[in-house]
């Protein structure tokens, strides 16, 4: 027994040795990991983004070098504090607290000393910062944009957050991504590919040499430079006309689907997103519940789209036969469609279509809508019939177009009212409010005005979008694919020769044009609020569709004002504006122009409550709302809801 | 021939071994001090390349001479690690090595080879026997002088060496309760620090009052059981007074990273976690030579001594690692193999303390690295950098060859 007992030992401890030293190289996984975090450090190299032009080729969006000033608290080696801080337009109490601040994270490894120094303010600096040791500069790029409109259509560029880096493993954390507009739907073009090195390090976190040579290394690829659909000066001016006013202008191209002009109000400069205040300002934008200026109006607000809905109503029942051109209805101001229930309308005497709809009467689309329902003998299915027609027009579904917000809207179906029903039937008549845009259909601006360009094309749409060109790239085929309604091309031209009309003798007659051909139609929507716990019945919403010119249509455009009264009063102005400017690219009616610029709604809003004092002036936010001391309540509205 | 009798009968096994280490051990030193640039690798390659007259000079001494000599050996060995009290050089806060010049001998790496010839000469003297208290007495006296001038220097990693002795008397007729009594004691120990003292105490109860119903009638002490009971209260409390007022706080905290309760990875626990990630990043073929990002950026302290054995698992991975583990067991079991068919027990009892000396080292330093034993500084035989570790081994083993070859000649 004794001769065994040291062989038996060294069998057990080799086996026992070996069965940790498996454990710890084969079984526990999460060493191999801190080994990597230990030796291997990496560096990367952030491509620089890709410009943004508009459609003509102006540029919009640049970048800018910005400069950190950091430190390696424990390289300070007797500096001269006061022309340090002098050059830096710092206090020595900051230095010291930034210092301390530096050494708690760490003695031994570079810490943000000031982030984004702009040239001017780091121009001083740099000549001197050799005399500064311990202190270096690390050039970061940011977006400088050469414009102070289109914020809602750029986006901006933020730091990405944790949920998203464990989501996607390209981003880093302290890297930046873009969010929101077209900075965040074609983000992996504008950013390119940033470079990779690996370094291996030592125990002091210093560089000792690049790991394995280079073999893993990657080059940073350059973000590529994009073109827009927007054209540069009407969009300005849109944003100029919607000053003071709250709303949405979307203009199309009909012939391709391109967006030329994503109007927002109230919008920001995109500018104060950017560098060293970007931060504070999007918190208080971000807080702005009631104007809401991150809230693009254009792409998510749902409104009941009123009377420009009677175009639909109007092909549809052509489409469906229940009428023709010639099909006369009554009206005595409105018309009686059930005992006791009577829809109002402004007009009086017979009409036929296209007065109909030069006229915008009430009476002849609630009778063609009847007439729709009643064509079938079920009701459900005649709903169905006519929410197919409307919807082959994009309405009530994400258009798909190719920016990162949307909104479906509204197409009701049967569906909807037997939840709306139960129990009981409904007719037309139950429902005939959705003749004039007023019942359960809810549409976005821009569904508004990619209906325009569908009537304008008699008969088709293309998706909208806003990417015109990138850079050695195809723009996505989806785009230039035609999507064709359930409405015949014949029944378009009659449709269009009222919607002529509207400028010629019906309710824009005062907003014509010399020399252009507009087709155009009103709109005015009633909408609530809750305002202190009560319901009550705002001012209009004031809405214009229109596209220009009649032949060969060059643009097609959606206005749509909050609480702005009667269509014709402010949306129609806009609109022609707009059309004027896009297609002639000067103003002759420089009075209406002037009194439009001048317009301003904010008295009307003021009871939704506003932007404070403080936010305004911190913001410089276009939209000078009045400084009235309103007490703001605070509520949130829904104007999009008819009632 | 002379020469030719010098290579007559030497056992080439241990010597294949034996160069196999010193190769890949000096390979690992090169890698774990290329970034330091110190001149580690070439001082440790002349180390090398002097063992190899030393080798010949030990080869061709006659085996007698060790026998002969041994006590004088002991003696002067003692002398020279007393004399450190007197002329030694401080370093890191031991008081270990002779300077002459730039150059270092640490006497306590050639103490072990003269206690294992001091024992094996006494063993062998008459016809000893171990049951003998005063017998017993007398062989643990010959560790216990080394080990009391050891201890002092501070370097309780040298002196835990000298424990392996124990079980070369127990091969040679020392009583069994040793070493159960010193295994129990281990035992008793770790469990105390792991547990409170009073559950380890009860636990003991529990344990002898089994025993004691269990055991034949006859057998029934219960005076005899109340004595160990006794004992092992008083050796539990004793040792939890010890750690908690006697042992300074880093001793503590060593204790503490083994059983996992300490998780200051930056301060105490810095070394073991290292060396864990170290090793756990190899895998199964390791990042191949050179290629170690933590032997490259010197994250493991003492790297190139007494962590060497990361370098190994860092580099050469998980069969690496079996290779040199193998190669040591191998080593072990035929130095083992070797001395039980000695013809003197002088040759067999040195035989044996080479395998016991050779091990613990071994085992308590590769321990160590896998965070399986405390932090301890006890250089991997061969492996570790260092010129007194290194010839200290080297004359460990090969006075024993001699010896082995030599044995055709005895009578």
């Amino acid at each position: 027994m004794r001769k065994v007992l040291l062989p038996s030992l060294i069998i057990i401890a080799a086996c026992l040795l070996l069965l940790r030293i498996f454990y710890l190289q084969i079984i526990d996984d999460s060493l191999k990991l801190k080994s990597d975090n230990n030796a291997i450090k990496i560096k990367y190299d952030y491509p620089e983004r890709g410009y943004i032009y508009d459609r003509n080729g102006k540029l919009l969006v640049a970048n800018q070098p910005s400069y950190d000033i950091m430190v390696i608290p424990r390289d300070i080696k007797n500096i001269d504090t006061l022309e340090f801080c002098q050059l830096l337009n710092i206090t020595k109490e900051d230095f010291l607290e930034k210092i301390a601040k530096a050494k708690v994270y760490s003695p031994r490894l570079p810490s943000v000393f000031l982030p984004q120094l702009n040239k001017m303010e780091f121009a001083a600096f740099q000549e001197k910062i050799r005399k500064f040791e311990g202190f270096y500069f690390q050039k970061r790029s940011l977006r400088d944009y050469q414009v102070n409109f289109g914020a809602n259509i750029f986006g901006f560029i933020t730091q990405v957050n944790e949920k998203l880096i464990a989501k996607n493993p390209y981003y880093n954390s302290g890297d930046l991504i873009g969010k929101q507009g077209v900075e965040e739907s074609y983000e992996e073009v504008l950013r390119g590919i940033k470079g990779v090195k690996y370094f291996q390090k030592d125990k002091f976190n210093r560089e000792i040499g690049s790991f394995k040579e280079g073999k893993y290394d990657t080059i940073a690829v350059q973000g590529e430079d994009i073109n827009l659909t927007i054209d540069a000066e009407l969009q300005k001016y849109g944003e100029e006309l919607m000053i003071n006013k709250r709303g949405g202008i979307v203009a199309i191209e009909p012939k391709t689907g391109e967006i030329l002009a994503l109007v927002t109000a109230p919008s920001y400069d995109p500018a104060i997103l950017v560098g060293r205040q970007r931060s504070k300002n999007y918190t208080l934008l971000y807080r702005d519940s009631i104007a809401k200026p991150l809230f693009d109006r254009s792409l998510l607000a749902e409104y009941a789209p009123g009377s420009p809905f009677k175009i639909l109503t109007g092909l549809v029942g052509l489409q469906e036969g229940v009428i023709n051109e010639q099909t006369t209805f009554m009206c005595h101001h409105g018309f009686s469609y059930a005992p006791g229930r009577f829809m109002k309308c402004h007009g009086f005497g017979p009409h036929q279509l296209h007065n109909g709809i030069a006229l915008s009467c009430n009476a002849y689309f609630g009778n063609v809508y009847l007439r729709i329902i009643g064509k079938y003998a079920s009701t459900p299915y005649a709903v169905d019939v006519w929410s197919n027609h409307v919807k082959s027009f994009g309405l009530g579904q994400f258009m798909g177009y190719d920016l990162p917000t949307g909104k479906k809207g509204k197409v009701p179906t049967s569906k909807t009212y037997k939840k709306m029903y139960p129990g009981w039937g409904y007719s037309g008549k139950t429902i005939v409010s959705n003749s004039i845009g007023q019942g359960e259909v809810v549409m976005t601006p821009i569904q508004l005005a990619n209906m325009m360009a569908t009537v304008a094309n008699e008969g088709y749409y293309y998706t909208p979008h806003i990417i015109r060109k990138i850079k050695g790239e195809k723009i996505d085929p989806k785009f230039t694919k035609k999507h064709y309604t359930t409405i015949d091309k014949k029944y378009f031209a009659p449709m269009i020769s009222g919607l002529f009309d509207v400028y010629n003798m019906g309710t824009a007659s005062g907003l014509r044009v010399e020399g252009i051909d507009i087709c155009g139609k009103t709109g005015t929507a009633e909408n609530f609020a809750k305002i202190g716990g009560k319901r009550v019945q705002l001012e209009d919403h004031s809405i214009f569709v229109a596209f220009a010119p009649k032949d060969n249509p060059k643009i097609a455009i959606a206005v749509m004002i909050e609480n702005g009264g009667y269509g014709a009063t402010i949306a129609g102005p806009i609109a022609s504006l707009m059309i004027e400017k896009y297609l002639r690219h000067k103003i002759t009616r420089t009075d209406l122009e002037k009194r439009t610029l001048e317009r301003s709604l904010q008295s009307r809003y003021a009871i939704l409550g506003g932007l404070s004092d403080v936010v305004l002036k911190e913001m410089r936010i276009k939209d000078s709302i009045a400084k009235s001391k309103i007490i703001v309540p605070k509520v949130k509205i829904d104007t999009t809801k008819r009632n | 021939m002379k020469n030719q009798s010098l290579t007559n009968n030497i056992d080439w096994v241990c010597i294949i071994i034996y160069i196999l280490l010193v190769i890949m051990g000096w390979l690992n030193i090169y890698s774990s001090s290329l970034s330091s640039m110190d001149g580690t690798s070439e001082k440790q390659f002349i180390f090398i390349v002097l063992t190899v007259p030393l080798i010949f000079i030990l080869l061709y001494v006659d085996g007698k001479f060790y026998e002969k000599y041994a006590s004088i050996i002991y003696g002067v060995s003692l002398l020279s690690l007393l004399g450190l009290f007197a002329f030694g050089k401080t370093i890191a806060g031991q008081r270990c090595w002779y300077a002459f010049g730039s150059f270092t001998l640490q006497p306590s790496e050639f103490a072990k080879a003269a206690t294992a010839l001091a024992l094996a000469k006494y063993l062998s003297d008459t016809q000893i026997n171990l049951k003998d208290v005063n017998r017993q007495i007398q062989a643990l006296a010959i560790l216990f002088f080394p080990v009391m001038l050891i201890l002092p220097q501070p370097d309780p990693g040298s002196a835990l060496i000298y424990s392996i002795f124990i079980i070369v008397l127990y091969r040679e007729g020392l009583p069994a309760w040793y070493v159960l009594t010193g295994f129990v004691g281990i035992v008793l120990f770790m469990l105390t620090l792991i547990l409170e003292p009073q559950y380890v105490i009860l636990i003991a109860l529990i344990v002898i009052v089994l025993v004691h119903f269990k055991s034949r009638l006859g057998d029934r002490n219960i005076f005899l059981s109340g004595i160990i009971f006794a004992l092992i209260s008083g050796f539990v409390l004793s040792v939890s007074y010890v750690f908690t007022n006697v042992f300074k706080q880093h001793h503590r905290d060593r204790f503490n990273i083994l059983l996992g309760k300490s998780v200051d990875m930056k301060g105490i626990g810095y070394n073991t976690n290292q060396s864990e990630i170290a090793i756990g990043s190899g895998g199964w073929f390791g990042k191949g030579f050179l290629e170690g990002t933590q032997t490259k950026g010197g994250f493991v302290p003492e790297q190139h001594t007494d962590y060497i054995f990361t370098t190994v698992g860092e580099e050469w991975g998980f069969l690496g690692s079996l290779f040199v583990i193998a190669l040591f067991a191998g080593l072990l079991l035929r130095i083992i193999y070797l001395a039980e068919r000695q013809k003197t027990k002088f040759s067999r009892v040195y035989g044996y303390c080479v395998a016991g000396v050779l091990f613990i080292h071994f085992f308590v330093n590769i321990a160590m690295v896998v965070g399986v034993f405390p932090t301890i500084g006890v250089p991997l035989p061969f492996f570790s950098y260092g010129g007194s570790g290194l010839w200290g081994f080297t004359i460990l083993l090969f006075i024993f060859i001699k010896m082995d070859a030599n044995k055709v000649n005895e009578w």
